[in-house]
């Protein structure tokens, strides 16, 4: 009786602990709400399975709890149950699946046209790149990184002179377009995430990722790597900041380009220097750890 | 010449030792400490892996103490709370739970219930265990290298887990992959030994579709294990290499801090490829034995015979089956090709089929039975409760497109506490409630043990319930604070302390438990050959505690299958599995089953 009442227990506290846990998503602001949609529908098929489970235990010790001189019932098999059973539970794993994928579909395929920023990692800070005028980023090459050039963008490739380079600040991204993001790492592992938007991708190291969302609210949103990264994984943070397109376009014009950092850090672009680059960066991860 | 050889044929030396004597060891040190007897070395496994895992429990207090009140603790710095969290997770999934689940139920209980004097190769199985010892020391010693232990996370995922900036890349990574490597050397050793005594020493009778599921469980397990640990093995070494030979195999080209690095060209997917290729598989590891274990666990305890029993068998062969193509869903946004994530998902979403019908079968099995509430009852039931909650959040994260926005959550953290952390230590316990006669000639004290299964059962769901909605809000895993994040309301913290609190009160239910085992081993009452009235060999041997050799003079003979409970005809409500058919009438006595071998009588 006692074991019946609280696996009931349990089985209602858990629903209940559903519908009252004030930690649930937050406010969506890109275009990913079908993810938010196929877990809800997870949500009722598995939630319905759990309780019918937890209460069909239940009932079967509160009824066939031990009684002297009570004999089980002797049925081994019943194979037309155990059908009925396996082929309900691949219904609702369909129902589950199907949905999941066609989302999936949608995630893997980047629409034409799609804004492409890059986002680079590195321990333990982010910053981003955008194509500048041409529309297109110029290649990179973790070999190229110095002290002049952070980013290892190739000096050679004209398609990189007008790309906007973004050390030490926000992310600002426009709203209502597609965005692709392309990810890279230059040393070890990173994961860019913002919960809001739902989407995340890790970035590796010797190789580019990427994914794609829609910013649909306007905002500030915290951005937190997702990939442990070593010590100083929990400070890696940024922040994106999702405006009109106007507004994002006149703080656009106001970044400098990799031509011009080049020229003001008074060395030709053409020729790969190799300084390492200034402990300023170091010394202000370590004031960041210290804290 | 020829008549040479004819006498050569002819001469029969003496025997100097009676052969009986040839088989039993000789001195202290060859039955308790060198041990070849399979019971011996599983108690060896079960109390090292029972002491690892006490240092790990203790890891996990530190780290709860630090999430749960952070900037209290002084002696927690970030290094330490990598390094606790990277220690914590290792040593829980493979020297505690894979080394108790094989090595030490796996021993105990293959050649008893199969009919078996012993496992086929006893010396290898004695240097199993010496190796494991080894592993763990080896492991332990990382704490006081220069750097201390690994804090690279249990994934180990390179490059950082060998590069500055990562906790223990100086020397701890090293040796928790040289342990590793021992590891799965000493694994190896002993799991030839199940697999070989489950297919060649079964005793007469004792067909394949008689096993109890214990041993199916056990079974399938260790020949997942023999397929997947020489993944990890390749991975261990290559990330050896790289560590201290400055190879590349996972290590591409790296700007870190400002400075170039020597490396070039490697993959660090490829690590998470061989790692998950062990490591899915090892979730199954752990799981399938609980499921054979529990599935007895419930038969016995609900005077039925488990329902569905070769679905269950086909079960367990289908989900060691698909669980070796399955291991990507780990890796969905790893930024491995993204169109895996159909296969993976689908095949993933497939292995819950199997599951799930193994969850129907335990409870149907209570359906019309006769449900005793014993311990080892209760955490049975508790196993099921948690296995559906972790299996059923395993739907979430295996859909690839549900995984993408948890992912690396404190959601994940849940699930796989649940499903493979709490859910399998119910059997660990059960189990142990269950044999511990067996093992010792004496019974747990009850009362202790139910106060240890509600505080157990109720404060770890309690624990890991709500941490799942912690990562619908977007907490990430593995932060050693959470402050100055715009989207985590003061409320998170509060549950973070409460969390804290409770755990510490599961943690302290452990002593109560551990406490009872060392006085029932002394003062506990004498529980018999077979205090639950159960029908497998274990159960029938002609001492308690079995001697060496197990069963006595003559092998049992085995009649029938092990769920042969509430058989219409029968006098009682079991019937052992060695019974001969014409005495299902008359009452049982143990002591008819089998004769003891006079030399070994205690």
């Amino acid at each position: 009786m006692f074991v019946a009442v609280m696996l009931i227990l349990v089985a209602v506290g858990t629903v209940v602990f559903h519908i009252v846990s004030p930690w649930w998503w937050t406010p969506i602001a890109s275009n990913w709400g079908y993810i938010d949609d196929t877990i809800i529908l997870t949500f009722w098929i598995t939630g319905a399975v759990f309780v019918a489970v937890i209460l069909f235990m239940a009932y079967c010790c509160f009824r066939f709890r031990y009684k002297e001189g009570r004999r089980s019932e002797y049925e081994p098999e019943n194979k037309k149950l155990e059908w009925w059973l396996t082929i309900l539970t691949g219904i609702g794993v369909a129902g589950m699946l199907i949905p999941g994928l066609f989302v999936w579909n949608q995630f893997v395929t980047v629409p034409p046209g799609a804004a492409e920023i890059e986002i680079v990692g590195a321990q333990w800070q982010w910053s981003f790149r955008y194509p500048g005028k041409d529309g297109v980023l110029g290649t990179s090459n973790v070999r190229l990184i110095n002290g002049d050039n952070p980013f290892g963008i190739n000096p050679d490739d004209p398609n990189g002179r007008d790309d906007v380079l973004v050390e030490g600040d926000d992310l600002h991204l426009p709203i209502g377009g597609p965005i692709k993001f392309l990810l890279r790492s230059v040393d070890v592992l990173h994961d860019f995430y913002v919960p809001e938007f739902r989407a995340k991708m890790d970035m590796v190291p010797g190789t580019i990722t990427y994914f794609w969302l829609t910013p649909t609210r306007s905002g500030t949103f915290d951005i937190l790597c997702f990939e442990l990264c070593g010590t100083g994984h929990y400070t890696m943070r940024g922040t994106v900041v999702v405006e009109t397109k106007e507004v994002y376009e006149e703080w656009l014009g106001e970044q400098e380009t990799f031509a011009q950092t080049m020229a003001r850090a008074g060395s030709d672009p053409t020729r790969a220097t190799n300084i390492a680059l200034s402990g300023a960066r170091t010394a202000a991860v370590d004031d960041r750890l210290a804290q | 010449m020829v008549d040479a050889v004819q006498d050569q044929d002819d001469f029969i030396p003496p025997a100097e030792v009676a052969e009986m004597e040839l088989y039993h060891p000789k001195s202290w040190l060859t039955k308790y400490v060198f041990s070849q007897d399979a019971k011996v070395i599983a108690i060896q496994y079960s109390f090292t892996a029972i002491a690892i895992g006490l240092v790990a429990l203790v890891l996990s207090w530190m780290m709860r103490l630090q999430l749960g009140f952070p900037e209290t603790f002084s002696f927690i710095e970030a290094e330490d709370y990598y390094q606790f969290i990277t220690m914590h997770g290792m040593i829980m999934v493979i020297y505690l739970l894979t080394a108790l689940f094989l090595g030490g139920f796996g021993n105990y209980l293959i050649p008893l219930m199969v009919g078996a004097r012993d496992m086929v190769f006893p010396y290898m199985n004695m240097l199993s265990y010496w190796v494991y010892l080894l592993a763990v020391l080896v492991l332990l010693a990382s704490f006081f290298v220069p750097g201390g232990p690994t804090g690279a996370g249990w994934t180990l995922y390179p490059p950082q887990a060998i590069l500055p900036g990562t906790p223990g890349a100086e020397g701890g990574i090293v040796m928790m992959l040289v342990s590793l490597a021992l590891f799965i050397v000493g694994f190896t050793m002993g799991g030839l030994n199940y697999v070989v005594t489950v297919l060649q020493a079964r005793t007469r009778g004792m067909t394949l579709m008689r096993m109890p599921l214990t041993i199916w469980g056990i079974f399938m397990a260790t020949v997942l294990a023999l397929l997947a640990f020489p993944a990890l093995f390749v991975g261990a070494v290559m990330m050896t290499l790289d560590s201290l030979l400055g190879t590349s195999f996972f290590m591409p080209d790296i700007a870190q801090f400002g400075e170039q690095l020597k490396y070039s060209g490697g993959s660090p997917i490829l690590f998470q490829h061989l790692f998950w290729f062990f490591g899915h598989p090892e979730v199954y590891i752990v799981a399938l034995p609980a499921f054979g274990i529990v599935s007895d666990l419930i038969s016995v305890h609900a005077r039925r015979h488990i329902f569905g029993y070769r679905l269950m068998v086909w079960a367990i062969v289908i989900i060691g089956a698909l669980s070796f193509i399955v291991w990507a869903h780990h890796m969905y946004v790893s930024g491995m090709n993204p169109w895996f994530g159909f296969f993976f998902a689908t095949t993933t979403l497939i292995i819950a089929i199997p599951t799930a019908i193994k969850v129907y079968n335990w409870v149907l099995t209570l359906w019309r039975g006769n449900i005793q509430f014993t311990v080892p009852m209760l955490f049975a039931l508790a196993f099921i409760v948690t296995f559906v909650n972790g299996g059923i959040t395993g739907l979430f994260l295996g859909n690839v497109v549900v995984d993408v926005p948890l992912s690396d959550t404190m959601f994940v953290v849940a699930h796989f506490h649940m499903v493979m952390g709490v859910a399998p230590l119910m059997v660990v316990f059960g189990a142990i409630y269950h044999w511990f006669p067996k093992m010792t000639g004496r019974l747990l004290n009850v009362p202790m043990g139910q106060i240890h299964f509600w505080v157990t059962f109720i404060g770890a769901y309690a624990i890991f319930l709500p941490l799942h909605y912690l990562g619908f809000l977007g907490v990430p895993r593995r932060y050693y604070e959470l402050s100055d994040i715009s989207f985590i309301p003061d409320s998170a913290q509060d549950l973070n302390a409460f969390v804290t609190v409770i755990a510490l009160i599961v943690g302290a239910a452990q002593i109560l438990f551990l406490y009872n085992i060392g006085r029932s081993m002394i003062k506990g009452e004498k529980s018999g050959p077979n205090p639950w009235r159960a029908t497998s060999l274990e159960w029938q041997t002609p001492q308690t505690p079995p001697g060496h050799g197990n069963f006595g003079q003559d092998l049992p003979v085995v009649y029938r299958w092990a769920y042969a409970y509430g058989l219409p005809d029968a006098t009682e409500d079991y019937v052992p599995q060695n019974l001969p058919p014409d005495q299902i009438t008359s009452d049982y006595d143990n002591s008819k089953l089998s004769k003891p071998i006079a030399q070994a009588a205690e």
